[in-house]
């Protein structure tokens, strides 16, 4: 595995590669409190160009925020780094990485060649509405430098996401990307915004094995 | 190596400086810094230190200097009157990131910094929607709430095709992506005083000259190139996200301690667009609304003695 130092604004992003090739690259985006796995796991490697795994703002290799303010825009933007260092690319996210490469999915559209949303943690966030408001100060599990971020873990587990924001970046990406099906749920469970995603037309609803043969053969 | 940045004066020091001075404004008397969760945050406070306390949170892209001519007269009633600068503002630590939670975990630790008590506190624009979310939170910290111009309300749409709509939100995000792409290594431009009153002024219209210069100072710093105002490069105007402005509003009814709010009636650039209509039925029992007309978002700005005492009579 290598590993590329990319700059976002003030965080120092690790981009890793699990396995060269030519071609568009499948970009892994983990879930909520997880990391890039360290060898390419067995449901993707069917992809047939390279494939490489971003840790997130507060994860894994990835620096973390003194004081936090993590959000899934944030989040995004991290993707965004990636994919101006990769150029297009297809995406696998699970859990938050799922809701993240909805947002990219649809912010930019012309680079994202396929977003595939599979269950994992974080996938529900805090809920479609408010919840009773919290001034929450994360607890430092332990002094590991290798473990996530405590804010990351506090904050993007109570963001909000309504249905019909995340609907709205369905609907770019389905406008703007040129592509038929520019997002497949692969995901069993369906919290509301993932629901509300699914039941848009110009959304496949089939396996990751199913939407990484289709992304793999798209243009 | 780069250089420091010198914080804003204090009172003594800006008297011993022989900084400007603005009709009626008057510097902190004390400076401290407050550590939340490592970040830096800059601490202001006017008044005696004995005195019961009263805390001020400024709006989006201000900084404590802007309650320079609140603040005073506040203190003068029998106050000790802290305030701070939000993360990215004035000389508070410029974050990695930025949210609304982590504004208000900020805010809660000045307010740990003062003391177990409950107090009163004041919040202008973003400031005052975010302490109307901290007096929710923690309804046993806060005896008062001022809110002075900080009610969002529904935002309203352009009247367009959703086809159209797509295409115009695509374009922000686009936008906001791309000012990340380049936001590591911006920096502000430099300009003599009277430029970055000018600058500043474009999002403050209503604001006298005089006032914008005096701020200068005090928000920004100087170099041989000239000053630069300090709030961060990479923070931007604007956004989105899944928030609503309604969401601030809703929060409204549900408190129990008593509240002032504040509308100025003249709309600006800077504002929420708020109409007395919009806040009404949102009035907890026995909330005081105070419309003020021929005032614009800015109140306690272009209104300090009226708004010190209407602060005043809620909270003395």
């Amino acid at each position: 595995m290598t590993t590329t130092r990319l700059t976002h604004v003030r965080t120092e992003l690790a981009l890793h590669e699990l396995r060269a090739g030519e071609g568009r690259p499948l970009l892994l985006l983990h879930g909520l409190g997880e990391r890039t796995p360290d060898t390419v796991p067995d449901e993707v490697a069917a992809w047939p160009g390279p494939i490489l795994g971003l840790d997130l703002s507060g994860h894994g290799a990835s620096s973390r925020a003194p004081g936090g303010g993590y959000t899934a825009e944030v989040l995004m933007a991290d993707v965004d780094t990636a994919l101006a260092h990769l150029g297009p690319a297809t995406l696998v996210g699970r859990g938050l990485g799922a809701y993240v490469a909805t947002l990219i999915a649809g912010a930019r559209p012309q680079l994202v060649r396929g977003a595939v949303l599979c269950d994992g943690p974080g996938l529900a966030g805090g809920g479609p509405a408010p919840h009773s408001p919290a001034v929450l100060a994360p607890l430092a599990l332990h002094d590991d430098a290798d473990a996530p971020d405590p804010y990351a873990l506090v904050e993007l587990a109570r963001d909000i996401r309504p249905d019909d924001y995340a609907t709205t970046y369905v609907r770019q990406a389905i406008e703007l990307s040129g592509l038929e099906v520019p997002v497949a749920v692969a995901a069993v469970v369906r919290p509301p915004w993932l629901a509300a995603v699914a039941a848009e037309p110009g959304v496949a609803i089939e396996t990751l094995a199913e939407a990484l043969r289709r992304y793999g053969s798209v243009g | 190596m780069h250089e420091p940045i010198p914080p804003a004066p204090t009172r003594a020091e800006a008297e011993a400086a022989g900084l400007g001075t603005h009709p009626g404004a008057r510097r902190p008397d004390r400076r401290r810094t407050v550590s939340s969760g490592g970040l830096d945050i800059a601490v202001w406070e006017w008044g005696d230190p004995d005195d019961p306390p009263v805390l001020l949170a400024h709006g989006g892209f201000d900084f404590a200097g802007t309650f320079d001519t609140l603040a005073p007269r506040v203190a003068d009633a029998g106050f000790r009157v802290v305030s701070w600068d939000q993360r990215g503002c004035g000389d508070s630590a410029h974050a990695h990131l930025y949210s609304w939670d982590a504004d208000l975990r900020d805010a809660a630790a000045v307010l740990d910094s003062i003391g177990p008590r409950a107090l009163p506190v004041v919040g202008h624009s973003k400031g005052g929607a975010q302490m109307l979310q901290l007096a929710d939170a923690l309804p046993h910290r806060v005896s008062h709430l001022v809110n002075l111009d900080g009610l969002p309300s529904r935002r309203s749409w352009p009247d367009v095709p959703d086809h159209h709509r797509t295409r115009m939100l695509n374009g922000e995000l686009g936008a906001w992506l791309d000012h990340r792409r380049r936001a590591g290594t911006k920096v502000r431009r430099p300009g003599t005083v009277d430029e970055l009153a000018e600058r500043r002024g474009r999002m403050n219209p209503r604001m006298d000259p005089a006032w914008l210069r005096y701020l200068v100072p005090i928000g920004a710093y100087e170099r041989a190139d000239g000053w630069r105002w300090k709030i961060d490069a990479s923070m931007r105007m604007g956004g989105f996200g899944p928030w609503r402005p309604e969401w601030s509003m809703s929060r409204l009814p549900s408190l129990g301690m008593p509240v002032l709010c504040v509308l100025g009636l003249d709309l600006e650039v800077m504002g929420w667009g708020t109409l007395p209509e919009d806040v009404l039925p949102h009035l907890p029992p026995g909330a005081r609304f105070v419309p003020l007309e021929g005032v614009g978002h800015f109140v306690h700005i272009e209104q300090p003695q009226v708004v010190a005492d209407l602060v005043l009579e809620l909270i003395a």
